[in-house]
C-alpha cells in the first residue's frame, strides 16, 4: 500500500535533488520533454503523485465490514509489496467478501442467501527517470460472476516536480451466470480511460484533478431482479406483481471529473475538500462533495474526520411501479438507478508503532476506520408487507462501515 | 482547421515557454507538502475499499482516485 510516495524525508530529499537539477538546466529542456509535455497538455492530464518514486515495501492485513439494509459483507484483505529499491516494485493482494444478504430486493423478490466473493490482484511498477509505468491484473470470482480486469498506466513528473500527470487504461471482461438457471450465461465488457493531474499550487496547497471515461457493453442488468408492475393497469387497487424481469440497455457510457484540494493549516493539521461531477447516457447526473480534517495527536496518533455528500438523478428507464410489463423498451427498478441522496460521517485513527524499527521491520502502524452512511431514496418505495398502491413509504436505511488494519514497512 | 490552429498555436507557445518555467515553490519550501498528513490518500487499500462500497451502492463511478474491481452487488 501507500503507493506513489516514499517515506517523508525520502520524498523531500528526492524533490530537492531533482528540482535543483531541473532549475540548473531550465533553459536546456530536451525536445523529448517538450513533446511529452505537449502530449500531456493535449490530453488534459492528471495524477496523484508529486514526484515519481516507487511505492514502499510494505505489507497490510485488513478486516473490513459493511452492515446495512439487511446486508452484511465482511472479510479479510492482505497486501504484500516488494521492490528492488531501484526500478521495480511488485504487489499482490488477496481479498474476500463474505456476503449475507436479506436486502429489500431479496426480501420482496426472493429469499435470503449467503455467498462469497474472492479477488486476487497483482501489479508491477517500473520506474525510469521521472516516468512510472504500472501494469495490473485482477480476478474476481463469485458463484455466478467472474471478472477479469487488466490495466496499464503511465505517470510523469515535470516542472520541477510541481506537476505530475498520468494516463491509464483498463479493460474488464465479465462472465455472468445464474444460481437458479443453469442455462443462463451472459457476458459484459468494461473499458476505463483515466487521466489525472497533481499540482503543487503553493507552499501549503495541493490540487488533484481526476477524469474517468467508462464504457460498458453487454449484459448490464441483474438476472435476479424484477420490476414491479400493476396487475391491472386500469385498476391500481388490484395490486402489483414482480413477475417481469428488468431490461437494461446493452451499452452505457459515463464521464466523471473531480477536483480535490489539500491545505496545510497554520498549525500541524490538514484540511481537504473535494467535488466530483458525474454524468452518463442513462441520464444519471450525480454530485459528490467531501471534506476532511487530519490532525496529529500526542506524537504517535493521527485523527481524521470526514463528511461526504452524494446525490443523483434517476436513470431514464427507472420506474418504481410500471403500468404494464411492456410499457417501455427498457425498464429497471434497481434502487441504485433511482433518485436519492446519501450522507457519510466518519473518523479514522492511526497509531504509529516500531518507529525506530525492529529487526527486519522499519516501522508499523495500527489503524481503525469507521463510517456511517445514511441512504434516503426519493422514488424507490418500501413494499415490504405488500402495502396498497399509493400507500408505500419511500425507502431509507443506514449502514456501518468498519476497517481495522495493520501495516508494516520493511 | 482554423479553429484547431488557433488552439494549437497558443498551446505550442505555452509549452515552448516551459524552458523558462522555474518551480515557484522552491524545494526547500516543501516541508509542509512532504508531511504525511498532506497525502490525498494515506491508505490507498483502505480508500480503494471505500470506493468499492460506494460504487456498488451508487449510480456514479470513476474519478475517485482509486480503482476497485469485481461486482459484489446486492
Amino acid at each position: 500500500m501507500h503507493a506513489e510516495q516514499k517515506a517523508d524525508m525520502e520524498v523531500a530529499v528526492a524533490a530537492i535533488s531533482h528540482s535543483v537539477e531541473y532549475s540548473s538546466n531550465s533553459c536546456r529542456v530536451p525536445a523529448l520533454a517538450l513533446i511529452k509535455a505537449a502530449v500531456v497538455s493535449l490530453f488534459l492530464i492528471a495524477s496523484t503523485a508529486q514526484s515519481e518514486v516507487l511505492p514502499e515495501d510494505s505489507a497490510d492485513a485488513m478486516y473490513h465490514s459493511y452492515d446495512g439494509g439487511g446486508v452484511t459483507v465482511d472479510g479479510p484483505s492482505y497486501l504484500v509489496r516488494k521492490g528492488d529499491n531501484k526500478n521495480f516494485s511488485v504487489s499482490a493482494n488477496y481479498y474476500i467478501d463474505s456476503i449475507s444478504s436479506a436486502s429489500i430486493d431479496v426480501v420482496t423478490q426472493g429469499s435470503a442467501y449467503n455467498e462469497q466473493r474472492t479477488q486476487w490482484s497483482g501489479s508491477i511498477d517500473y520506474l525510469h527517470a521521472d516516468t512510472t509505468m504500472t501494469a495490473n491484473y485482477s480476478y474476481s470470482n463469485e458463484t455466478d460472476y467472474q471478472a477479469d480486469t487488466y490495466g496499464f498506466s503511465i505517470s510523469q513528473s515535470m516542472f520541477g516536480d510541481l506537476t505530475s500527470v498520468s494516463l491509464g487504461y483498463s479493460r474488464g471482461d465479465d462472465d455472468i451466470s445464474s444460481n437458479v438457471d443453469s442455462d443462463f450465461g451472459e457476458t459484459a465488457d468494461h473499458q476505463n480511460y483515466h487521466v489525472s493531474l497533481s499540482q503543487v499550487l503553493t507552499k501549503k496547497l495541493l490540487l488533484s484533478v481526476n477524469y474517468d471515461a467508462i464504457t460498458d457493453e453487454g449484459y448490464l442488468q441483474n438476472p435476479y431482479r424484477n420490476i414491479r408492475v400493476l396487475n391491472d393497469p386500469n385498476d391500481p387497487s388490484a395490486g402489483y406483481n414482480f413477475n417481469t424481469p428488468e431490461i437494461y440497455p446493452e451499452t452505457r457510457t459515463s464521464n466523471a471529473i473531480s477536483a480535490s484540494f489539500m491545505y496545510y493549516l497554520p498549525y500541524r493539521a490538514a484540511l481537504k475538500a473535494g467535488y466530483r461531477y458525474y454524468s452518463d447516457d442513462w441520464d444519471i447526473d450525480a454530485h459528490t462533495a467531501d471534506v476532511g480534517y487530519v490532525h496529529p495527536l500526542w506524537g504517535k496518533w493521527i485523527l481524521e474526520l470526514n463528511y461526504r455528500y452524494y446525490t443523483q438523478t434517476e436513470a431514464s428507464f427507472y420506474g418504481d411501479l410500471f403500468e404494464r410489463p411492456d410499457q417501455q423498451n427498457f425498464m429497471g427498478r434497481d434502487k441504485e438507478l433511482s433518485e436519492f441522496t446519501d450522507h457519510t460521517v466518519g473518523f479514522a485513527l492511526s497509531y504509529k508503532v516500531l518507529e525506530n524499527g525492529w529487526g527486519y521491520l522499519d516501522k508499523a502502524s495500527l489503524n481503525f476506520k469507521y463510517n456511517h452512511i445514511w441512504f434516503d431514496y426519493d422514488n424507490f418505495t418500501d413494499v415490504r408487507g405488500n402495502p396498497a398502491v399509493g400507500q408505500e413509504p419511500t425507502y431509507d436505511f443506514d449502514a456501518d462501515v468498519i476497517q481495522i488494519f495493520g501495516s508494516v514497512w520493511y | 482547421m482554423k479553429r484547431i490552429g488557433s488552439l494549437i498555436l497558443p498551446l505550442v507557445l505555452l509549452i515552448s515557454g516551459c524552458s523558462s518555467i522555474e518551480p515557484w515553490v522552491k524545494p526547500y519550501e516543501r516541508a509542509h507538502l512532504a508531511d504525511p498528513i498532506m497525502r490525498f490518500s494515506r491508505d490507498p487499500v483502505s480508500d480503494s475499499y471505500l470506493s468499492h462500497i460506494y460504487q456498488v451502492r451508487e449510480g456514479a463511478r470513476g474519478a475517485e482516485g482509486g480503482h476497485g474491481g469485481g461486482c459484489g452487488c446486492n
